[in-house]
Order: structure tokens, then sequence, then C-alpha cells
């Protein structure tokens, strides 16, 4: 458990990308703050592991390397130098010079051109990773940015980007052609989606019809959701339980506080909850929540432990 | 030991990537000694494959990488810790008191009188009980180096606030229940204020980040205000908030 697991490259970067303009919160994130839990600190990282991992995949970065996540749109980035980058996640109307942007893909950018981000059309969150990747001083061995905590980030105090901010790189150029994303590995976020669910310890004391409609019921997206965690809207489940000693909360996990409501929750929440558990959403699933639009249907599916460990070792084949 | 059993201790499944081992069913001081125990053997069992410990009043969240891992194998390796885990004897009385000198006043602690009114004592009598004990810190949780602290004198004991207030300034020594705490950041929250620690609590230049740590003794030594200002205290009134 070393805090230098996620140290920073070597100081030989350089400014990279200016901001023209703030969109409403566009974060730094390397894989989260690792370690530290036991002090508070919560893990931060991507909201979407998948798309993050692509973007750097593409850029030829390794696994770990700090990428920019854009929620919403809005940001609007001046290009400093010559590079290369790969936008991934949801379709944000991302566009270079006026010209519509390819996502899923490598991209050559010249000096002085303008990359911007509009509007979602599809999902929430874009993932935005540079060739050598974002060089940000380390803080509790991560750049992570938890604006909560003030913690990590392009300045280290966990703020969003705003205009005049500057972006650093370790600018390199990627060595042999950027692999081919497959179609299944684009997901369509509009989409009804099915989160995978592995049962938790108080999974036997819902009661018996709870449970049915925990796994029935199309549940929909509350706008209730930010990074720390995403409300679920529809029937109200009953936990003979009410609540627990406060305990250690993992990525993923579906508290139901007393009103019923699920919540799922994301890379900033804190660290240690006391309400009862259905269980916790696989990190691929938690990924696909935090690209979902407040309204939008989602299900709750069960999945053995097995499985989702299979499904998870083949997203991470190939990423370093 | 094994599987979802009413037998303590317990694993229970926590995601892909962690274990929650469930020591203990109810809060106490004499827990610790076992969870700070099991918290120092996981970080020897486990090696690189270890990612985060998330130690809490009764249970210790146990998060791995599952690549390097497997979760089977991972809950082998804590069952077989389990079966000759021992307390930790230096937690006792060897555990470092920290002193947090606290500026107790109704103008920082807005909650001072109702607490005491609540116990039937005067604001002084209030502020004595809350000072004269020496607490443990059960768990850090809530925002980075907010230590949970255990347990004030019953007599003192006082429910969260119905609605919590927007905005708690840092170092606010407060109350919940049976529980102590000092806020290191500005925050929300719900607890009552009795008053202002002018004790950095959270700093990320000093090592080992968080001025207390599972397991510390922790007591509130009372100071008037020009001692709080002089370390460094802020002295500046809360603001009530509209209801």
């Amino acid at each position: 458990m070393s805090l230098a697991r996620f140290a920073a490259p070597a100081r030989s970067d350089v400014v990279a990308l200016r901001v023209r303009r703030a969109g409403p919160l566009a974060l730094l994130q390397d894989a989260g703050r690792f370690g530290v839990r036991r002090l508070g600190v919560t893990q931060g990282g991507p909201a979407d592991l998948h798309a993050w991992a692509w973007a750097n995949r593409l850029a030829g970065n390794g696994w770990g390397t700090a990428a920019l996540e854009v929620t919403l749109g809005g940001l609007e980035l001046e290009v400093a130098r010559d590079l290369q980058l790969a936008v991934c996640g949801a379709d944000l109307g991302a566009s270079l010079d006026g010209q519509a942007l390819p996502l899923w893909q490598r991209v050559a950018l010249r000096e002085g051109q303008r990359l911007a981000f509009a509007t979602p059309r599809a999902g929430l969150r874009a993932y935005l990773a540079v060739a050598g990747g974002f060089v940000a001083e380390p803080v509790l061995g991560s750049c992570a940015c938890v604006v909560r905590e003030g913690l990590g980030g392009h300045d280290g105090h966990g703020r969003s980007l705003a205009e005049g901010d500057v972006l650093r790189v370790a600018v390199r150029t990627p060595s042999g052609p950027a692999p081919t994303v497959p179609d299944d590995e684009r997901p369509d976020y509009r989409a009804e989606c099915r989160l995978a669910l592995l049962p938790g310890a108080q999974i036997a004391d819902f009661a018996g019809a709870s449970l049915y409609a925990a796994f029935n019921a199309r549940w929909r997206v509350d706008d209730r959701a930010d990074r720390m965690g995403v409300r679920l809207t529809g029937p109200a489940l009953r936990c003979r339980i009410e609540t627990l000693v406060s305990e250690g909360l993992g990525l993923g996990a579906v508290q139901v506080p007393p009103d019923g409501q699920p919540i799922a929750l994301l890379n900033d929440r804190q660290t240690i909850g006391g309400y009862p558990r259905l269980g916790a959403l696989t990190p691929l699933s938690a990924s696909r929540l935090a690209q979902c639009l407040p309204g939008q249907a989602v299900r709750l599916v069960a999945l053995s432990p097995e499985r989702a460990l299979a499904d998870y070792r083949r997203f991470r084949r190939g990423f370093g | 030991m094994s599987g979802q059993g009413c037998a303590l201790p317990r694993l229970e499944a926590a995601g892909l990537d962690g274990w929650l081992v469930r020591l203990f069913d109810a809060i106490d001081e004499a827990n610790l000694a076992w969870l700070m125990a099991l918290s120092r053997r996981c970080e020897a069992a486990f090696g690189d494959a270890l990612v985060d410990l998330v130690p809490s009043y009764t249970t210790l969240l146990v998060v791995f990488d599952p690549l390097r891992l497997e979760p089977a194998a991972a809950r082998e390796r804590l069952l077989a810790l389990l079966a000759t885990l021992e307390p930790d004897a230096e937690l006792g009385e060897a555990a470092p008191v920290r002193e947090l000198p606290v500026w107790y006043d109704p103008s920082v602690g807005p909650d001072l009188s109702r607490v005491a009114e609540r116990a039937a004592v005067s604001i002084d009598e209030a502020i004595a009980g809350h000072s004269a004990r020496t607490y443990r810190v059960f768990a850090l949780g809530f925002a980075p180096g907010f230590a949970f602290m255990g347990s004030v004198d019953a007599s003192l004991a006082t429910p969260r606030l119905a609605t919590p207030r927007q905005r708690v300034p840092r170092g606010s020594v407060a109350l919940a229940g049976r529980q102590t705490a000092a806020y290191p950041v500005v925050t929300p929250g719900g607890w009552n204020l009795l008053g202002r620690t002018s004790a950095v609590l959270f700093d990320r230049e000093r090592e080992g980040f968080s001025l207390l740590q599972v397991g510390d003794r922790v007591r509130f030594v009372p100071v008037d205000r020009e001692t709080f200002v002089a370390e460094g205290g802020d002295p500046t009134p809360m603001e009530e908030e509209a209801p």
C-alpha cells in the first residue's frame, strides 16, 4: 500500500492547453487516491473508469495516467502546442475549430486550435487524455481531484478548471498506431442500462417484496446525483435494519436509507456510513451509472462474483 | 467464522475488491486493539495487493486489487489471520495522548447552552464534563481527519440537530449522542457545537497528514479567548443560519 504507486512522472512537462472558458465541472483524475481512506480521505478518480481507461489507452498512456473528466460540457480549451489526444465517454458535442471532433480515437491537434465542449447529447462525462499524460503535483500520493476535500487536481487544491488555468503535459509522441475501439466497447449511454450488483451481507434483511422490487422495478436516476453518489427513485424498499454502526464503504455500494430510495455510492463517497446495503455495483456498472442523466431508467441485476471478476479481467486486459 | 452465520468474526462480501471483516457487534473501546492488530497484519499479509484499509467501530474493510489477488484467496488469507489474531497490547494506556486546546464559548459554540440545559447543569459544569474525560479515537471518516471520539459522559449526551448547519467553521468542537469530534475543515454538519480548537487537525504537509489517528487518546483542554487567538485560532463568531 504505497503512496508512491501513482507518483507523477519527472517534471519535463510543458503547458499544453489553456482554459478559455470554464464549464460547470472539469477535473483532473488519475486512478484515485489510495492508502489514506483510514484518515477519512475519499478515493476520487474517474467516475467512469471505462471511458477514462480507453482515453488513456488511445493516447498511448499507461494505467493510472491523469486525464481530464469533463462533466456536462461547456469547457473551451486552446491548444498551446502540437499534441495528440483522445476523447472518450459522453458525447458532449466536442468540436475542434468548429468541426465535430471524433470520439473514441486518437487525434492530432495543432498549436492555436480551439477544442470546445457544448452540451450532453449522450452521456454525462467525457474523458480527455493527452499523449504523455497531464502532469500535476500529487497530493497524498495522487492528483485525483476531489473538490469537497480540496485535494488534487491541476493546482493541488481540488479546484475545477477555471478560465485562465493552464494544463501541463509530459508531451510524448505515442509509438505505433492507436488501437481501434471495438463497437461493443462504445456504450450507447442513452439506452436503458442493466447495472450488475453483487449482493451484500444485509440483502436477506430486506423484506421479500422489496427484494423482488429491487431487481424487477425500473429505477429512475434522480437529479440528486454527483460524484459522491446517485440516488435512484422507485418503489420504497423496506429493510429490517434501519441503521448500522458506521462501517467502510466500497465503490458502488448501494445503500438504502429509511426512505427506501437506494443511493449508489461513487468515487467521492464518504469513507464510512451506516445504512444497510443491497450490495455493491461492479466497477463497470458504477462507471455506466456515472454516465446516466437524471430521468434515465436503469435496472438492477444480481451478478455472481465469478462473472463480475471475469468481466473486470476482460476489461483490464490490454490496459497495461 | 465462515460464511454468513451469526458467529463473529465474520467476512462479508463488499463488492469485487473488498471484504468487510466484522469483528464485533457493538461499539466498545476494547474493539480497537483488535482492529488495529488486524490492520497491521493485513498490511504484512497482503503486501502490494492491498489497496486500502478502512477501520471503523466494529469492522475493518479490506480493499485489495482483484487482479493481483483473487477474492477467494483474499478471503482465505483473512481467515488465516483471524484464526491467530491477538489484540495489540501496546494500544492500551501507551497510545499517544493528544491535547486539543478548546475555547468553549457560546459565540463559537452556539449549542453549549442547550447541551447544558438538557443535562440540567451550568455552562461551566458542561464544559468541565466534556473536558474531564480522556477520549479514544474510534474511527476517521466524514471528512479528512474527522475523528469520531468517545465516549462522552451519558449525562451530556445530546442528539444531532434536526436540520444540519450549512457551514460549520473549521476547528469547531462538537458533540452528537455520546460521541465528540472536531471539524478539520469547513463543512455542513449536524453536530452540537461547544467551542473551537486552534489545533490544525489535517495538514497535507504533515507526516501522517491527520493529527488524530485511530486508537489515539484525546483530551480537550479549556483555554481562554486570548490563548486561543495566540495559538492561531479564529475567534470569528458563528453566524446563526435561518432555520
